[in-house]
């Protein structure tokens, strides 16, 4: 059995964001990037599978500049046996990023993908259930718990009101939520070795061509700074500034 | 404990410009003679540049050596200096001191205004080049010796302890990582440089070091504030005459200014604010001048060594060497460190080669102390041998002294002044001290720790055991709170250190770890040295974009 891991390169979540003065973007000059965290998960998943001797091949794919190889290199540093990057410097939506996963699962034919939930960039939560509609495959989202069992995917669900617990057939898509796994720490020889490891580079021009963009981010703006506090004397205090806030 | 083990002809411990220049210099020399030589560095910092803050001006003198093709290999030198200054402060003036008073070793004359992270990442990116294996995300966090107490590698740190020590779910234990030598390159007050000092007793005989606190914003400002490659240092106020420091302003293209004040950790006072006086400093007319209208848009803190050639340790011990500010090898008085980081690199380089082509390994690479006395590096600091100690009479008199010797005499006075004492031992007690009363920060110009630190997009597992170790739990009540009023509260630019009330009214010393910036000033003046900085697990810490 084979799974494909869809991972992405984003800012790094402990990095402070800014808006590039023309408002076209985030100044991401010298700033850290890093693995999307879910995709982290996604991969431990995985691995963990292989390592059960429930999977014979993890296979981790990115979409998006030549940078993202180092994602690839982090994957394969957990356990990944061999990375593809779909390297294109265009601005890719979560329905362009599914369209070319969906011509890399014709060529690979995984018998299941695991993707992030979303990306802690831009929060779209989107290409997993899209690549899961594109295949025509049965798909499970935000899975906190995820086994095989005779052939089938077993997802649980932590919902408001309680637990689902779903089966599918394979092939399918399955997204991680937070709390599925604590990925491991990379290790310095698994590092070194990951960088011997095979990663393909392919053209979207090899895969059928490059999704139309779709979507166009128009410009970006930082929220309203918050303005300061004052610390009210009183109760009375508190009351009639209230009221000169015309609030009460 | 049996750790897993691999092994390189040579460690390199620390990915900034003396470890990354010394990685490539070894790839360069064993390609050129066919030699089959591994290299690894070892970085503890997420990614190569991210812990590294400094000005910077810097002069390309042993880039030129190390890499001659480097204007045409995209390196990021946009900025060469087109203008410097030299200003002394008044509260609400400011005076410019011409540059033909000043020594030759205040001109800037064909360097450039970097931010040395970005210098450092495209170090590491020709290191990679020439086939160096980069490590970043590991800390070394012990020295691994011999049978016969030679250095033999490091070790790097353990990964998912829980605060209590105990290994946690995800623990991996660190590995032992090899080699024939086992290059040091820390930066300054580097853990396991302190412990080879002690424990080969490389500083016998030498001058303590001394160091400086810098703390450092980038502003982008409005265009018409903006003059690249324009060098701006400052010396008087906020700092008394008393406290060695001094200020910089340098503008780097595309409307980015470095701004930072560098005060001596020497200083007396135990109510001196180092973070707080830096807060002040931008206050002042001039500066207002070049930041009003801008925004912060980065922060962070490092100390600095300022011992010069007095205080440099024996460089050389069975196994391994120390390079760059590890040994201290900053020319205070050009307030530049990066050239001769790199060079000391490049030496210590050199000297490794030769030994593994001699078949040697784990002794001592005697032929590296020899090559820095034999180099410019050497003169250059011998130069300005006397700088800290003139300094340390007093910005006035030692300032101007220290001016008259470089016109009179240049590198070759008739003499050499007395060292200064190590910091720890000069801060008077509280009762002695008037207390400072700082203004409060106005959130244009300056701004209070905790924004600041926000800024420095830090990141530590709040998960394990605390990396800044007091000797004696009780000593920072029983002696600092008592005698010196708890001065870490202040030493400390990152709000590391704080004194709270338990409900009894007894005092306690909370350590709020996951604030430190590494920059190992607590380390340095803690008054009875109780305070050890290690490092915290790999790739924890500041990530500074472009510092």
């Amino acid at each position: 059995m084979k799974i494909l891991v869809p991972v992405k390169r984003v800012v790094d979540p402990c990095v402070a964001v800014r808006v590039k003065p023309d408002a076209s973007g985030i100044d991401a000059s010298g700033v850290r990037m890093s693995m999307n965290p879910f995709d982290e998960i996604a991969v431990e998943a995985a691995v963990r599978f292989r390592e059960a001797g429930v999977a014979a091949e993890v296979v981790a794919v990115s979409c998006g500049v030549p940078a993202s190889q180092e994602v690839l290199r982090t994957a394969m540093a957990i356990g990944a046996d061999r990375g593809i990057l779909v390297e294109t410097a265009n601005e890719l939506s979560p329905l362009a990023v599914a369209k070319l996963l969906k011509a890399v699962c014709a060529e690979e034919k995984p018998d299941l993908v695991i993707c992030g939930k979303q990306a802690v960039d831009d929060d779209a939560n989107q290409t997993g259930q899209m690549l899961a509609a594109l295949l025509g495959w049965p798909q499970a989202t935000f899975a906190s718990a995820l086994d095989i069992v005779d052939g089938r995917v077993c997802v649980t669900r932590d919902l408001d009101d309680g637990r689902e617990a779903l089966r599918l057939p394979m092939p399918a898509v399955v997204t991680t939520e937070l709390g599925l796994n604590e990925p491991r720490y990379a290790t310095l020889p698994n590092i070194m070795k990951a960088r011997k490891k095979p990663l393909r580079v392919v053209a979207p021009g090899e895969l059928g061509g490059e999704p139309s963009v779709g979507v166009m981010t128009i410009e970006w703006a930082e929220p309203p700074v918050r303005r300061a506090g004052v610390r009210v004397e009183s109760v009375t205090d508190l009351v009639d500034r209230l009221r000169a806030a015309k609030v009460l | 404990m049996t750790r897993e083990s691999i092994e390189f002809d040579v460690v390199v411990v620390g990915g900034g410009p003396a470890g990354l220049a010394a990685a490539i210099r070894l790839r360069q020399l064993a390609q050129a003679q066919a030699l089959d030589l591994s290299v690894c560095v070892l970085e503890k910092a997420a990614e190569i540049g991210a812990h590294v803050l400094s000005g910077a001006v810097m002069d390309p003198r042993a880039l030129d050596e190390l890499l001659p093709e480097w204007r045409h290999a995209g390196a990021p030198f946009d900025a060469p200096v087109a203008d410097a200054h030299f200003l002394w402060l008044g509260a609400s003036r400011s005076l410019c001191l011409p540059t033909a008073l000043l020594p030759q070793c205040f001109h800037h004359d064909g360097g450039f205004v970097v931010s040395l992270g970005e210098v450092c990442r495209w170090l590491a990116q020709q290191a990679e080049a020439q086939g160096v294996e980069i490590f970043p995300g590991f800390a070394a966090i012990d020295v691994l010796f011999d049978a016969d107490g030679a250095v033999a590698g490091v070790i790097t740190g353990d990964a998912g302890r829980q605060a209590d020590g105990s290994a946690g779910p995800n623990f991996q234990p660190g590995i032992e990582v090899r080699g024939r030598y086992t290059i040091f390159a820390e930066g300054c007050r580097g853990p396991l440089g302190k412990r080879l000092m002690a424990q080969y007793r490389l500083r016998d005989g030498v001058a303590p070091q001394t160091y400086g606190l810098g703390i450092k914003e980038l502003w982008e400002v409005p265009a018409a504030q903006s003059h690249p490659g324009r060098v701006v240092h400052t010396c008087g106020w906020p700092l008394r005459a008393d406290t060695y420091g001094g200020g910089f302003v340098y503008h780097q293209s595309g409307g980015r200014v470095a701004v930072g004040l560098v005060v001596g950790l020497g200083y007396r006072n135990p109510y001196l604010s180092p973070f707080e006086e830096f807060q002040r400093f931008k206050t002042h007319p001039a500066l207002r001048g070049v930041l009003a209208g801008g925004r912060r848009v980065a922060f962070g803190a490092a100390s600095v060594v300022s011992g010069g050639i007095g205080a440099l340790p024996a460089l050389a011990f069975p196994g391994g060497v120390l390079v760059g500010d590890e040994a201290g090898f900053l020319n205070p008085a050009r307030s530049k460190g990066s050239h001769t980081a790199m060079k000391s690199g490049m030496l210590a380089a050199e000297a490794v080669v030769t030994a593994v082509q001699a078949g040697r390994h784990n002794d001592v690479l005697v032929e590296y102390p020899q090559a820095v006395c034999d180099s410019w590096l050497y003169r250059e600091l011998w130069g300005v041998r006397n700088f800290k100690s003139w300094l340390d009479k007093g910005l006035f008199v030692g300032g101007a002294l220290f001016g008259i010797e470089q016109k009179l005499f240049g590198a070759s006075a008739p003499w050499t002044l007395s060292p200064c004492p190590a910091d720890h031992l000069r801060l008077d007690k509280a009762s002695d001290s008037a207390a400072i009363v700082y203004p409060k920060p106005d959130g244009v110009l300056s701004f209070d720790r905790a924004s600041s630190v926000f800024l420095s997009n830090i990141r530590h597992d709040a998960q394990q055991p605390c990396h800044l170790r007091l000797k004696d739990p009780e000593l920072p009540i029983r002696v600092n709170l008592a005698e010196y009023d708890a001065p870490e509260q202040r030493y400390c630019p990152a709000g590391v250190y704080e004194i709270r009330h338990e409900a009894d009214g007894r005092a306690v010393l909370q350590i709020n770890a996951q604030n430190c910036l590494h920059c190992k000033t607590c380390d340095i003046k803690d008054p009875s040295q109780n305070i050890e900085w290690t490092p915290p697990e790999g790739g924890d810490g500041p990530s500074y974009p472009a510092m």
